[in-house]
């Protein structure tokens, strides 16, 4: 179970808000480096504003655009425990997983949370729920394997674990 | 079953359905300088595997910043080439041109494959009739360690696009159109099948900016059943299909199916800040530009310069506006220039770049500055996108990009096309 203080954000977040393509291809090439610029855009200092286990909770078509990995690993990094939105890119979506970032798809929490709230989410009871507004969801459980990777903290951590991707094993 | 279904069924030798989640093997991966520099730090640094299962399937481009603009650049570019020399890695080095582009030129990518890039715009190359995601590093890194990646079997929409377009009007119009009208989330999940008498008029080289804009809406991928003109494509190569994929799309139950009647459309730009921002050029003529930019992955095939030549043979760039060539790979350069189109332009006082990502993603060779306007065939329009967070990127086909460069301002390419198709 997590529970944070939520950052709201609206629909149509981008990789690019995240953080933008000219860090990634400018002199700042590394991922510390790279810090100070998280959503920078959309809430500027973000990086010292937050703290570690908040949430963001978004609207639709979060992590839009490129595919660049640095957006979830970035947020995970100045402290982000979950994002919570209404959907996903389905890249942002994958790389989020891999790099242990908690994702869950959720619709009424997004529509009432406002920055501040306090937020939890139960990945595996499948209920995210606004405290603060004592709105509750349920939402879809993710699937083992997936929960397995979260849990190792990332698809890297759980092959330096397990040996191989969980997904690979069912398929020998 | 939409294509891909068919597809992913052939693959893992069952029949599956939307929603499964799916192991396949995958049959190319490939990533470019924006993304290897992490692929290489997962494989080495954070797994530290010796060994690539898929090296013969993996591909890596030096495409976004190529020649290397800054000493940031060039050490990533030196990473790559070690990490493909240690793993026997094939390298498209500086020069070969944008990977999307690359991969169909060098006949790496049929059709029939299943194909993961670190790259978002992967899709493009779903015109072939490919399963094509755009992944992230380190599920790119696990596809070339493992052979395999897990895939969600995606549902399908139908996008038919029906009837003839005006000259003047090209693919970009028309998916910049769609993306008007269904939104930048409007395909969000799933992937777009394209069908449709309007396809017979495109060729490939039109079909791929089909599939790369699709991106723009959200689209998980997007596809192009193989057809006559596709083999022909393949045949004209000397390829062949990599598997053969028995089709009856009027068996498809489709989540969604759209009709786009094409013949009514007109030339468009997508003003900023957002892909589907959509507006006729003739309501916005006489916006001023300081930038024209021609290439990327979405308008930098041969079709797209020939366009470009021919609007502005024997004319010249307007005073005070920067006209920006970039042809999308080596092959790509080599027969326009062949051609004479590169001299035509070069004459009437464009830039020609090598291929290269550069501008499209404010990467180099044409950054803008603060308040600056520019026009370009790219795919995304986002601020800050191409330069300075106040710059504005109009996104447009080369002909509209074209016209433009010659007027000094947004400019209807019809004028100087009527005619040409017919
Ligand atoms: S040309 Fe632009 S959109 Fe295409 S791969 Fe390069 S950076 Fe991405």
């Amino acid at each position: 179970m997590i529970r944070g203080k939520c950052w709201k954000l609206e629909d149509n977040v981008s990789t690019d808000h995240i953080i933008s393509g000219k860090y990634k291809f400018g002199a700042i090439d590394s991922l510390d480096a790279m810090v100070p610029h998280v959503l920078e855009e959309v809430i500027p200092d973000f990086y010292k504003k937050v703290r570690k286990g908040d949430v963001i909770v978004a609207g639709r078509n979060f992590g839009k655009g490129s595919s660049r990995e640095q957006a979830p690993r970035l947020l995970k990094m100045v402290g982000v425990s979950a994002v919570v939105a209404k959907s996903f890119s389905h890249i942002f979506f994958r790389n989020a997983i891999n790099v242990g970032l908690l994702v869950v798809v959720a619709q009424k929490v997004p529509d009432v949370s406002e920055t501040g709230d306090t937020v939890e989410v139960d990945p595996e009871g499948g209920v995210v729920r606004n405290v603060t507004k004592g709105v509750e969801e349920t939402v879809n459980a993710l699937p083992s394997e997936v929960t397995a990777i979260l849990k190792a903290g990332g698809i890297v951590e759980y092959i330096k674990n397990h040996g191989a991707p969980p997904w690979l094993k069912g398929t020998e | 079953m939409g294509f891909i279904d068919e597809l992913l069924s052939s693959v893992v030798g069952r029949e599956v359905s939307p929603g499964e989640v799916v192991v396949v093997d995958v049959d190319v991966v490939y990533a470019h300088d924006g993304t290897a520099p992490l692929v290489v730090d997962v494989v080495e640094r954070e797994l530290s595997l010796e060994k690539l299962e898929a090296a013969c399937r993996t591909y890596f481009f030096i495409d976004h910043l190529a020649p290397a603009p800054h000493v940031a650049a060039a050490s990533v570019h030196g990473k790559m080439r070690e990490f493909c020399r240690k793993h026997g890695i094939r390298l498209y080095d500086v020069g070969n041109g944008i990977c999307h582009q690359v991969v169909v030129d060098e006949g790496i990518v049929r059709s029939g494959m299943v194909v993961m890039g670190a790259d978002s715009h992967t899709p493009t190359v779903g015109a072939l009739g490919v399963y094509a995601l755009g992944v992230g590093s380190t599920d790119a890194a696990i596809a070339m360690a493992y052979g395999k990646q897990w895939v969600r079997v995606p549902p399908t929409v139908k996008v038919t696009l029906t009837g003839r377009p005006e000259p003047g009007v090209m693919s970009k119009d028309v998916i910049l159109n769609v993306i008007g009208e269904l939104g930048t989330d409007g395909t969000m999940g799933k992937v777009v099948e394209f069908h449709g008498s309007t396809l017979k008029f495109f060729s490939m080289d039109s079909r791929f900016t089909l599939t790369n804009m699709s991106v723009e809406m959200g689209s998980e991928s997007a596809v192009i059943p193989v057809d006559e003109l596709t083999e022909q494509w393949i045949k004209a190569r000397g390829l062949t299909l990599h598997r053969l994929i028995d089709y009856n799309p009027s068996k498809s139950p489709f989540v969604d199916e759209i009709v786009f009647e094409v013949g009514d459309m007109e030339p468009v730009v997508a003003a900023p800040p957002d892909v589907d921002n959509v507006v006729a050029v003739s309501e916005i003529e006489g916006e001023e530009v300081d930038q024209v930019f021609i290439g990327s992955c979405t308008n930098g095939r041969l079709e797209d310069i020939e366009v470009a030549a021919r609007i502005l043979r024997g004319g010249r760039v307007s005073k005070g506006v920067r006209c920006i060539i970039s042809p999308a790979s080596r092959l790509v350069y080599t027969e326009a220039l062949k051609r004479g189109y590169l001299r035509t332009l070069a004459e009437a006082g464009c830039i020609i770049a090598p291929p290269t990502c550069g501008p499209c993603v404010g990467g180099h060779m044409g950054i803008l500055a603060e308040g600056e306007v520019a026009i370009a065939t790219t795919n995304r329009n986002f601020p800050g996108r191409m330069g300075h967070r106040d710059s504005k990127v109009y996104l447009a086909s080369p002909a509209t990009a074209a016209a433009t460069a010659l007027k000094g301002s947004l400019t209807d390419p019809r004028e100087y096309l009527r005619g040409w198709w017919t």
